[in-house]
């Protein structure tokens, strides 16, 4: 029941990573790439239709994570308050920038929300990168100072940062440098995302140029990647002890490899969906690998004195897990569904969509 | 300690204050939108079509406010309430899981089509679209109400020896006593927005002399929808719940109809008044005698409980705005019912659109349905007080533990800081519409 509820949490927030990512891309190619207004319309026209459901996976998975382990929402969400916080007012200047801009045909007006929409997606990549990398690093559990906690053992406070920046410090903060170098990847992975998006469902004036972007990005993607591997030791020693007991589980790193390289060739795929495909693969993968290596280890402390929130230690009681497991079949195949309706109808090239009909 | 408590309730009261703005809107509004495009269907009458499509654009804009301000609220579960979460997690979350897999997706996904796909989809499958928003949107109402629901009146659960609360019978969460009359008191009562909106934006087409056919037919939907909604808020679904309250929370139905002394020979209700708490009566009191008796228990001389009959430390934190709230409420309840029967009188006669002093009134009525609307959850969440989940779990005991007040004093300003933004463009963006109109009938 754990291994299950685990897996249906971390799937539901790898597909949230890969569609709201997609749309996080795209304002970060409409704010540094696009500089003609039909291209920026484009943009914002290929996810208008479905930025808004993509975000709903974010608030589903929330919803489970709260209903299946309450534990941790409760410790997580109170110890990440601030860049919790900061993550909400961002997602709402985000949208309003997207739903704004084209309400009034004003060149200003225009500018504003294009700004407003394109640096909301960026530093919402950036949040979404150091979020993980604080998932990953973990966090002084019951806020031990001296060897003693100063909170119950289960919750903690983050500040945004700390004096030196430093991932193994006692008072830790949301931003040090390794976290930072996740945020890193995260923002270069998803541009690049956002561009094969782009390319795939528009026919912008800058398609061509997006490949060749896409192309030298993932050169510092692949040098940002082994940079964060090579010091993953110094943060977290035992993070690859799943993988030596469980040799399977090296199919989510090679997944996620195949779609790295994969993108090295974006210039040379026919069909854009390849390029795309090779993203999402890239960061359905990337995710899956990280949460394969912490199971079942959800939120890692960083003190001797208190245990790390576990899948074990965080789960609710089995009745009520049992009944969300009828529930929830039904509704991920309403959710599937749907998606492929929504899909279907708006296939292809979103050059011709129109709002309403003005 | 007290100062983080005080900031925690702040900000959940003004941030859900805010959002409950768009949801009571869309509900109804989705419901009158399906209702036009269905007589179009019916009729091909083209104006319904350009009606519908004019109020799908002031629902979008809505919804998407809805949708951005209704994030924090679910976070701040977490966020503020940690306590609370992690109790309570087991029961709760299992409901608002649940608003996330079978509404949220439903009516985003739909919306998409709904805005984008007429074209694509042809009108009968753009119905389609448009009747599945709306249930969604229904349906994310009743888990919240479900969620509610089991706060106030908590059923089919245990509390485990390390005080956490444990689901023992999931159908429960879905028959509680509390849930149905709220529910359909909840969803007429957002219908009264959407209908006094839609009248009134009617009212305000007819006397301006702009797009009057629109205004016509908007005035005429608004006025109907309106007189059925506003009787059923008061009458069934209005008087189960005061009954319920009556039932399952005595302490906060004395402090609600200001009884602070348990009468003899039946209570009287009162009209209008002011509670004094340190003398413990109204002051300046109107009322009626034996009449809140009849109406609670159908016997003019049966008891209510007045405040003196409880502990002190069970009643509501804020009496007087629980008063306040509930009284405003049912004020303005009872002054919809009667303009609108007034309308809808005038309406049968055939001469509502002349008659210019009515059409006044409807448009400059359309803030107090969204007042009472508020008041109405504030009734609702005072009387909760001063418990988290009714008789079980006090406010103090869920708040979350590392939080200092110093960061939610700031996230408590930023959101103010950025809602008044998002209002003055709400307003901005819903006036450019109204004034640029429907579309004009030609083909």
């Amino acid at each position: 029941m754990e291994l299950f509820w685990y897996s249906v949490l971390i799937v539901m927030l790898a597909v949230y990573v890969v569609f709201d990512g997609y749309d996080f891309g795209a304002g970060i190619v409409h704010l540094f790439f696009a500089k003609k207004e039909e291209d920026k319309k484009l943009i914002t026209k290929s996810i208008g239709p479905f930025w808004d459901a993509n975000e709903v996976w974010l608030i589903a998975a929330g919803g489970l994570l709260f209903f299946a382990f309450p534990l941790l929402y409760a410790s997580a969400f109170s110890g990440f308050y601030l860049p919790l916080m900061m993550i909400l007012w961002l997602l709402i200047f985000r949208a309003i920038g997207l739903e704004l801009r084209e309400q009034i045909h004003h060149s200003m007006w225009h500018a504003v929300w294009d700004k407003a929409f394109g640096i909301s997606s960026l530093l919402l990549a950036l949040f979404f990168g150091l979020a993980l990398g604080n998932v990953v690093r973990g966090v002084n559990l019951g806020g031990v100072e001296n060897g003693v906690s100063a909170y119950e053992a289960t919750y903690f406070f983050l500040p945004l940062w700390n004096s030196s920046l430093d991932p193994l410090a006692e008072r830790l903060g949301v931003i040090d440098w390794f976290t930072l170098l996740l945020g890193i990847i995260a923002v270069i992975s998803l541009t690049i995302h956002g561009a094969n998006w782009v390319i795939l469902k528009t026919k912008s004036s800058i398609n061509e140029q997006l490949k060749k972007i896409i192309f030298r990005l993932n050169f510092g993607l692949v040098f940002f990647l082994i940079l964060s591997i090579s010091t993953l030791d110094i943060v977290q020693p035992n993070i690859f002890d799943n993988y030596t007991e469980h040799v399977w589980l090296f199919i989510f790193p090679i997944l996620t490899t195949l779609g790295l390289l994969g993108l090295f060739w974006v210039r040379n795929f026919k069909n854009e969906l390849f390029g795309f495909l090779c993203s999402t693969l890239f960061l359905f993968g990337g995710f899956t690998t990280t949460a394969a290596a912490m199971y079942p280890v959800l939120l890692p402390s960083t003190n001797a004195i208190n245990k790390s929130l576990t899948v074990f230690n965080t789960i609710t009681e089995g009745y009520g897990l049992w009944v969300g497991l009828n529930w929830f079949f039904i509704g991920i195949i309403l959710v599937v569904l749907y998606f492929v309706v929504q899909h279907r109808v708006f296939k292809g090239k979103m050059d011709d969509i129109e709002y309403g009909d003005h | 300690m007290e100062d983080m408590l005080f900031y925690d309730r702040m900000q959940f009261a003004f941030t859900i204050t805010f959002h409950y703005l768009f949801p009571q809107l869309t509900m109804g509004l989705s419901l009158i939108i399906v209702y036009f495009k269905w007589k179009f269907l019916r009729t091909d009458n083209l104006a319904y079509n350009q009606a519908a499509k004019f109020w799908m654009k002031i629902f979008a804009i809505n919804f998407s406010m809805g949708v951005v301000t209704g994030i924090p609220m679910e976070f701040q579960f977490g966020t503020n309430w940690a306590k609370f979460s992690e109790l309570t997690g087991g029961v709760v979350g299992q409901t608002l899981a649940m608003e996330g897999m079978f509404s949220f997706f439903l009516e985003s996904s739909f919306l998409g089509l709904f805005l984008f796909g007429e074209k694509l989809l042809g009108h009968k499958l753009h119905f389609l679209t448009g009747f599945l928003v709306f249930l969604g949107s229904w349906m994310s109402g009743w888990f919240i109400l479900a969620t509610n629901a089991w706060m106030q009146h908590p059923v089919g659960y245990e509390i485990l020896e390390n005080g956490k609360f444990v689901l023992t019978h999931f159908s429960e969460l879905f028959t509680n006593p509390w849930l149905l009359p709220a529910y359909l008191h909840n969803q007429a009562a957002s219908l009264v927005t959407a209908a006094f909106v839609v009248a009134s934006i009617g009212a305000f087409y007819v006397l301006s002399k702009k797009h009057k056919e629109f205004g016509v037919l908007f005035l005429k939907t608004g006025v109907v929808f309106g007189l059925i909604a506003a009787f059923i808020v008061a009458f069934p679904t209005g008087d189960m719940n005061a009954k319920n309250v009556a039932k399952y929370q005595p302490a906060s139905f004395a402090a609600m109809e200001g009884i602070f002394h348990t009468e003899e020979g039946g209570a009287e209700i009162v009209l209008i008044g002011q509670p004094n708490m340190k003398e413990q009566r109204l002051d300046n009191k109107f009322a009626v005698p034996n009449v809140l008796s009849f109406l609670t228990y159908q016997d003019w001389n049966a008891e209510v409980k007045g405040l003196n009959e409880f502990d002190k430390k069970d009643w509501p934190t804020n009496v007087p705005g629980l008063y306040y709230s509930y009284h405003i409420m049912v004020g303005l309840g009872t002054i919809f019912i009667g303009l609108m029967a007034l309308a809808a009188f005038l309406l049968w006669r055939g001469i509502l659109v002349k008659t210019k002093w009515i059409l006044w009134a409807i448009l400059f009525a359309v803030p107090f349905p969204y007042i009472a609307n508020i008041t109405g959850w504030y009734t609702a969440e005072l009387g909760r007080q001063p418990w988290l989940v009714y008789d079980l779990m006090r406010t103090t005991a869920g708040a979350s533990p590392t939080v200092s007040s110093g960061n939610t004093l700031f996230t408590f300003l930023g959101f103010i800081g950025l809602y008044l933004l998002l209002g003055l463009l709400f307003l901005l963006l819903v006036g450019k519409l109204v004034h640029k109109g429907p579309e004009t009938l030609k083909s």
